[in-house]
This record gives C-alpha cells, structure tokens and sequence, in this order.
C-alpha cells in the first residue's frame, strides 16, 4: 500500500514520516514510542485515544494520521516536559483521581482544554464538558475534585498545556 | 513508623498522569505477529469445513484452526473448574463469537482483512439460551464434562453426561418443609438479572515469546501464576519452562481470571516460531466473558412476630457455552443466597448451567450482587405485605455477631447491624422527606448484602533487604487499579520501619515471584497481605539475627546497611524474608451443603438511595445514593473509598442501562456506541460510610474490600421506586421502559409490545 510523508511538530519538536493513508493518530504515535493515547473503544466514545492537535482535543482513533501534516501534534507525555507534573495531573493525584489509569491522559488533556474555557468551572460545566471521557473504574467523583482543584492551582487562568 | 493507615497516593500514579505506565497493550517485540481471529457465526452447530485458502494474502504468515492446535497440543481444553474451552473450536461452535480460526501477519490491518476472507460451514444444532430451560437436557451444549480438577474448592466436580448443569450446590439447614408448614405467612417472589460485561478499557490483551523450549506470556490478566500451570499443563512441560509476565491492568474487574487469550497467543506462537499479540477490541470483549445471568425463586415463612422462620432459594445461573468460574459462583454464592438474616431453616439449591450465550464469570462479586438483588427486593416486599418499616423487619431479622450464617459457620467480624444502622442515619431513614408532587414522585429504599472470600486458597510473599537497606516486595497480586501495590508497601513500611514510597513492589513475573491463587474475589488484601506482613517479619528476624551474627550487641536497633557492612565487610548480602497464607477452611459437606468454616472473612456492605420518578415517562432520577460497608481497618482509607464508589458507580450502571442484547444468539449491542456504561453525568450525589469495625484475623485489622460497594444498589433503588410510586420491577436492568410499562400496568392501562 503507498505511503504519504507528513511533516508536522510533536510535542515541540520536528517530525516528519511516511505512512499509509488508512493508519490513525494513535498508530503514528506508537511509532514514536508515545502509548499515552490509547485505543479502546475505536468509536471515539471514550476518550482513551485524546490528543492535542493544534491545541484543540481530537479522537486519535478516529482521527487518520496524514491528517496531522502541517499540524502541531501535543500528547500527555509532553506536559511534564520540563520534568514537573502540569498543574492538572498534580490536581489528578493529590485527588485521587485514578485507578487502573487507562483513561487518565485522556482526561488530563481533557481538562487543561475545559479549564482554558472556564476557568472557574461549575459542576455542570464540568460534567458536560467532560462527557466524551469514560472512566470504567468510575474514579468520576475524584476527577471531578481534581478538575475543580486544578482549576484553584492554575499557574495563570490563559495558560496552555505545553 | 505509622504506615499503615496513612492516605498516600498510589506508588505509581505519577506514571499514570503522565501516560507512561507500562500496560501489556504497549508492549512490542522484535518480529512480533499479529493475530485476528475468525469467529463463529452460529450459536450452536457441527463444523462441516472452514476454509482458509481466501486468507493467503499478501503479508500472511500463518493461518491456524483447532485440528492446527490439534497435533500441537493433543488435548487442546482448558478451564479452571472443567476442561472443556477448546483454545480454537473444535468438532463444535456453542456460541455467536466463539473463537474459529486465528489468522497472523506483521500488519493487524492485514490480519484483520484475512480473518474476514475465512469461511466456514456448519450444521446447525438447536440452541438453549435461558437458564431454566438449560435444566432440560433436550438440547445439550456438551457432550462430555471433564472437571479439571486444579483448585482445592473444585476437587468435588464429576465427570457428567446428558446435562448442562456443571455444578448444582444443595444446603439444608434446619427443616425448612416443617418450617414452611407452621409459618404465619408464606410469600414467594421470581427475580431476574440480565446478561453484562466487565468492558475493560484495556481490552484482553496478551503476547507470547516462544524460546529455546520455553514460553514467555506477557499478559493483561488477574492470575498470573494460574496462566503458567495452566500453559505449562497443555504442552505438558514443567512450570519453569514457562514465564508469565504482567504489568499494570487498565482494568479488570474479574474479566481477567483464568486463562483468557493467553492459550491461544501460546500455541500460535510456537507453531509460529516468532512472537504472537492478540489485542481484542471493544467489540470482541462481548465474546469473551460476561456477567451471568440469573433467575431466583425465593420464599419466605414468617411468623407472627415478623421473623423469617423459613427461607427457601433456588437459583439458575447461565454460565454461557464454557464454564469458566461458573461453578465457583454458583458455589460460593450459593451458601449466602439466603442473605445476611438469621434464619433457621434454610434449604438452597443454585445450578450452573451451562446454554449458548458468551461464556459468564466472576464480575465484581461473583456472583452476590445477583443474590442481594433478589434477596433484597423480596425483604422489602416481605416487610410491605406485613406492614413493617422495611428498616426495623430488617433489624428484627439481622444475622449477628456469634451467630451461626446459613451455612452453620459462626458469624465473626461481620459488621452488618452497624451497615444497616449507618444507611438508615444517613439517609435519614426516620425523618421525613419531600414526597414529590404531580408526575414527580420521590421514594427511598435500603439494602445490604454479604459475601464469603475464596477459600481455601494461597499467597507467597518474599521480601527481600538490600545490602543498602533499601527493600524489595515480591508478590504476584495483579495491580490492576485497586491499589494493592501501595496497601502492600505499607504492609513492609510498617513491619520495617521504612515509608511505603521507599518499598519497590516488583510486578508480577512468575521466575521471580511467588505463587498467588489470584487477584480476584476481594481476597488480596486479606490473603496476600497477610503473607506479605508475616514475610516481612521473617525479614526483620532474619535482619536481627545476621547482627548477632556480625557480633553487634543484642537489643540495640542498628541500621539494616550497617548490619551487613559489619557481616560481609562491604555493601554486599541479601536478607530473604519468605512467608506463605493459607487460612483454614472445612469444605461444605456434600449431602447438606453445611461446613463450620466456610470463610476466613465476611465482606458487608450495603446501599440507600432517594429516587425521583417521573410517573409520565418512566425516568428514574437517582437524588441520593449512601454506600456504606465494614472494611475492617483499612489500610489506605482514601483508596478504600475509591474502591467503594467506583464499586457502586459500575452496579448503578448494571441496575439502570447495561444489557447484552442477544436476537437468536448474535449480540445486537456490541459497542460502547450501543451499550451504555455510566458517563460523568450519570453519577448521583453520592456518600461513603465505613463502619468502625476491625478484621482481627485480617493484615492490621483490614479485609477485602473490592466488591463491596456492588452488594446493595440494586435492589435499593428498586424498593426505592417502590416506594415512589408503587410498583415492583423484577428484573435488571431498570430502564424508563421497565418502569412506565409497570406504571402502566398498575393503572390498568398496558403498553403494547414494540
């Protein structure tokens, strides 16, 4: 089958690759070595697959890799670039807000794009805001605390995931 | 140190936010296959001939069937309670999705394509779905059951014919017929569960390594040291020629006990000769295990004073096509299908059958949730027809402390008057509440449960101190979400003085560490932590004894890495603390069904909930939902009540939405598209309540508390719409549906079938 080369930034650095044009997001990634966005519904309902494209949330299961040519591509494995835990994942863990983990960087990214457009998020807002992602251990309670203490911790209310 | 008790975090929870945790699903190796498998499309039949020639595509490598595994494995069966799950089908199919033929190529999508150009023909055989039919032996699912004879809790399985009853379990316990005949009052209900899944997020997912003679199994599963007897059985070789290696789970929830695709990635792979994955989708965990579905007759003799005198249950559940655990459930269950109430006279019969569905399991439970449904329901509508605030029948019922349970074993360390009386406070059981008014009604309900832990069974732990006094805990408990990594570094920080962050918890690797029954049935915490405690005081034994050894006064608390510098003259030397569990256990008698002990533990939980009706559409709002359970002492409180809610969120989806449909043995629903799991905004106001209670035989005071939170939401949102707006639904799920039809019943007005 004939391959496409993509040129595109991951996670702040230069990437480019030839791929076949029917491979999505989460099989370029594995390339990689990045297994943060995973694939386990493959109908883009659970939000395990969730990546940063463009800095806008996208299903990585259903989202077709050469899509991502020219594109800045952003995975969890980026936000502790600098070594420390974003705010959001530090929320994550002093809350609890995790079993089997899974799903967890799904909604990690999730919630650092929710907390650009509310800053001060209602429960409401939350809930429907994080809709997409599905937790089978059900950590939903803890996610919720974790989003809402993000949201007290952030650096500063306009700041991106990295 | 005080470790025990303290809420940190998970030890690897940094891993997990970060997206860097190692799960089976990353794994990759050099020159690994992919293998897709083709499915059967009948529920029951004959294989007249699989074709496979279609399947040649470009970048194939192999395509296998049964008579392939056949002449590489002569008995190609497995199972922990029977041998009768063929690795791929032979002779037979028995159910829509059952395992065919396995196709392997270096590309899935390759893969993918093949398996779907194979083709095979049947002759169809009439099929039995239902559990109650399955009782008839007009149509039988297998021919021959050959009990596998591998746990001491299954040794009593026979070799049967002309049945699909795998297991049928009978206690007697008084006399029930006698009781049933003085009784005051004889009232008697059917209750039914439907057919769910445990749906993983990291769906079943394995990999094997083929070597010089030997088998690596890198695997998603709860039972790694079972993987290798069982792998190690079918080719007939010694456990040490096979590895079975497993990281964290994303998931498992009992989906991932007893061998699952691991036999399969085995055979392929040494007729392969290269490294074989098998990674299923969402859809294909509908063909792997479920949930089973029940039917429950159960009847009750009360006397005049509102006591329950007799009590007699029957209970069918349906295993599917292949028994797996099955047997267990229906055993283990069985003896508490009476419920947590002090009854004299008790007769139970529970069968395991066997029809031709998905095969069923142990999930979150095994087995109780299904029971404390039925059992609940019928004490709330036993306390109705008498009038009786369903809270006091219950009080004036409950089994107690020092009181023998149906079974004859005496009740120890079992909290259930402290659950119920912390339900009926915080729900705020004898104050009034808001009624509801128009098409809105509100009503609550309450229920508790309990359950029995797997016995007899085994745990080895080792602990190992490095010459620089830093520690080493192998085990092979599965860490699959529950926090047992973290429970037991806190176990070792507490025996050794040192934090549990400190502790390295080395993951399961069966040629490293020490056999484990399995991390199932709440037992880990209980079982395995208690080895790894007493394997942790033999390490601080040992520690002392090497001081005497190296000439350091008696008495005096030396640092471990000053120890073995005095000993061995540098930073060298290991101290290997070792212990095994294994609680008693007197297996139930096999006429009456009766033993003394019959578990080392109790689990009790139970569930309140405030429900608002819409009486126009059949919608049910959860207001409130109280979960409250005894723990012992936990550990880790902050885990524990993790695991309780997320317990309950996962039952509130199998009471309100989650349902496999089947239309003439094919799944209609296959997909989180189709069958609804609980999302975010599905979760209720929700609270947790642990009793004060101790487990005085459990690791500091602790017990199992995985399941727990599962026993009572069921059935108190039931008595809780009940209560709304009176009506009684029998069977789960309870959806709008259910709901509006029973209103509409009630009014005299019926809804048409669809």
């Amino acid at each position: 089958m004939g391959t496409r080369t993509i040129n595109f930034t991951l996670n702040g650095e230069p990437a480019s690759t030839a791929i076949e044009p029917h491979r999505n997001l989460v099989e370029l990634l594995a390339r990689y070595g990045l297994f943060g966005a995973r694939e386990s519904c493959g109908q883009g309902l659970c939000g395990c697959c969730t990546v940063l494209v463009d800095e806008k949330a996208v299903s990585g299961c259903l989202y077709f890799a050469v899509w991502v040519d020219g594109k800045s591509v952003t995975t969890v494995e980026h936000l502790d670039a600098d070594g420390a835990l974003s705010y959001v994942q530090q929320a994550f863990v002093a809350c609890g807000a995790i079993q089997c983990g899974f799903c967890t960087p799904g909604f990690v990214l999730m919630t650092h794009q929710l907390l650009k457009h509310y800053p001060d998020p209602s429960d409401e807002n939350i809930r429907h805001y994080l809709a997409g992602n599905l937790c089978r251990c059900a950590a939903y309670p803890e996610i919720v605390e974790a989003v809402k203490q993000a949201a007290k911790t952030a650096p500063t209310r306009t700041r991106q995931p990295r | 140190m005080n470790e025990v008790g303290r809420e940190i975090p998970r030890l690897e929870v940094r891993a997990k936010v970060s997206g860097r945790a190692e799960y089976t699903h990353n794994l990759r190796l050099p020159g690994m296959l992919y293998g897709k498998i083709f499915r059967s499309t009948v529920s029951h039949g004959r294989i007249r001939s699989i074709d496979t020639k279609a399947a040649s595509l470009a970048g194939v490598h192999l395509v296998v069937t049964g008579e392939d595994i056949r002449k590489l494995i002569p008995e190609p069966y497995y199972g922990p309670a029977f041998h009768d799950q063929p690795i791929l089908a032979l002779d037979k199919v028995r159910y829509v999705g059952e395992p065919v033929a396995a196709v392997l190529a270096s590309d899935p999508h390759v893969a993918e394509q093949a398996a779907q150009l194979i083709a095979a023909d049947y002759e169809e055989l009439p099929a039995v779905y239902d559990e109650v039919a399955a009782m008839q032996p007009d149509t039988l699912v297998h021919d021959v059951l050959r009990p596998a004879g591998t746990f001491a809790d299954l040794k009593h399985l026979k070799d049967r014919k002309g049945t699909n009853v795998a297991l049928d379990y009978h206690l007697r316990r008084g006399d029930a017929d006698k009781a049933f005949a003085n009784a005051d009052r004889v009232i008697e209900h059917t209750f039914k569960t439907q057919q769910c899944l445990h749906l993983p997020f990291e769906p079943h997912v394995a990999i094997a390594e083929p070597g010089d003679g030997r088998l690596t199994v890198y695997t998603s599963n709860q039972t790694p040291s079972f993987i290798r007897v069982e792998i190690a059985r079918l080719f007939g070789w010694p456990e040490n020629r096979v590895r079975v290696k497993v990281p964290y789970l994303g998931g498992g929830y009992g989906a991932k006990v007893y061998v699952k695709l691991e036999a399969l990635v085995a055979a392929l792979a040494v007729l392969a000769r290269r490294p074989v994955k098998i990674a299923l989708t969402m859809e294909e965990q509908f063909y792997m295990i479920t949930k089973h579905p029940t039917t429950f007759r159960i009847k009750s003799g009360i006397d005049k004073h509102g006591r329950v005198v007799a009590r007699a249950c029957e209970v069918h559940w349906n295993g599917g096509a292949y028994a797996d655990i099955g047997p267990r459930v229906t055993q283990k269950s069985g003896f508490t299908a009476a419920g947590p109430y002090d009854i004299e006279n008790v007769s139970i019969d529970s069968y395991a059958l066997y029809t031709n569905r998905t095969p069923a399991g142990a999930l979150r439970g095994f087995g109780v949730p299904q029971l404390v449904w039925a059992y609940e329901s019928h004490t709330d509508l036993i306390a109705r027809e008498l009038g009786i605030d369903a809270v006091a029948f219950r009080r004036n019922n409950i089994l107690r402390d020092g009181r023998p349970q149906a079974s004859g074993t005496v009740l120890r360390d079992a909290a259930i008057g402290e659950v119920l009386d912390a339900l009926a406070s915080r729900i705020g059981w004898d104050a009034p509440f808001d009624r509801g008014s128009g098409a809105l009604r509100r009503g609550r309900g309450v229920a508790i449960g309990f359950k029995a832990s797997i016995s007899p069974t085994t745990s080895v732990a080792v602990v190992n101190v490095s010459a620089d006094g830093s520690i080493y805990l192998y085990k092979s408990t599965v860490d699959m979400g529950q926090g047992s990594d973290t429970a037991f570094a806190q176990i070792v920080g507490e025996v050794l003085d040192v934090k549990a962050e400190d502790v390295r918890v080395v993951a399961p690797d069966t040629d490293v560490t020490p056999y484990d029954m399995g991390t199932l049935g709440s037992r880990s915490l209980f079982h395995m932590g208690n080895a790894v405690r007493l394997a942790a005081e033999d390490a601080r034994a040992k520690l002392r004894a090497l001081a005497t050894e190296a000439g350091l006064p008696a008495g005096t608390n030396y640092p471990a890495a000053e120890i073995f510098k005095k000993r061995y003259g540098m930073q060298a030397g290991n101290v290997i603390g070792t212990a095994s569990f294994v609680p008693n256990h007197t297996p139930p008698d096999a006429q009456t069904g009766l033993s003394d002990n019959v578990t080392p533990f109790w689990m009790v939980g139970g569930a309140a909930a405030e429900v608002e009706v819409d009486t126009e559409t059949g919608h049910v709002r959860i207001l409130r939902l109280v979960n409250a359970a005894d723990c012992g002492k936990p550990i880790n409180p902050a885990v524990a009540r993790t695991q309780l809610s997320g317990a309950a969120i996962m039952q509130l989806g199998f009471t309100l939405s989650e349902a496999m449909q089947l239309d003439g043995g094919q799944v209609t629903n296959a997909s989180l598209a189709d069958y609804k799991i609980p999302g975010i905004g599905d979760i209720p106001p929700m609270e947790a309540a642990f009793v004060a209670a101790e487990q005085h035989s459990g690791p500091f005071g602790a017990k199992g508390i995985g399941e727990t939170g599962t026993f009572g939401v069921s059935p108190a949102i039931a008595n809780a719409i009940h209560d709304a707006v009176g009506v009684r639904i029998t069977e789960l799920p309870i959806t709008a549906e259910a709901v509006l039809r029973a209103l509409r019943a009630k009014a005299g007005r019926p809804l048409e079938d669809a």
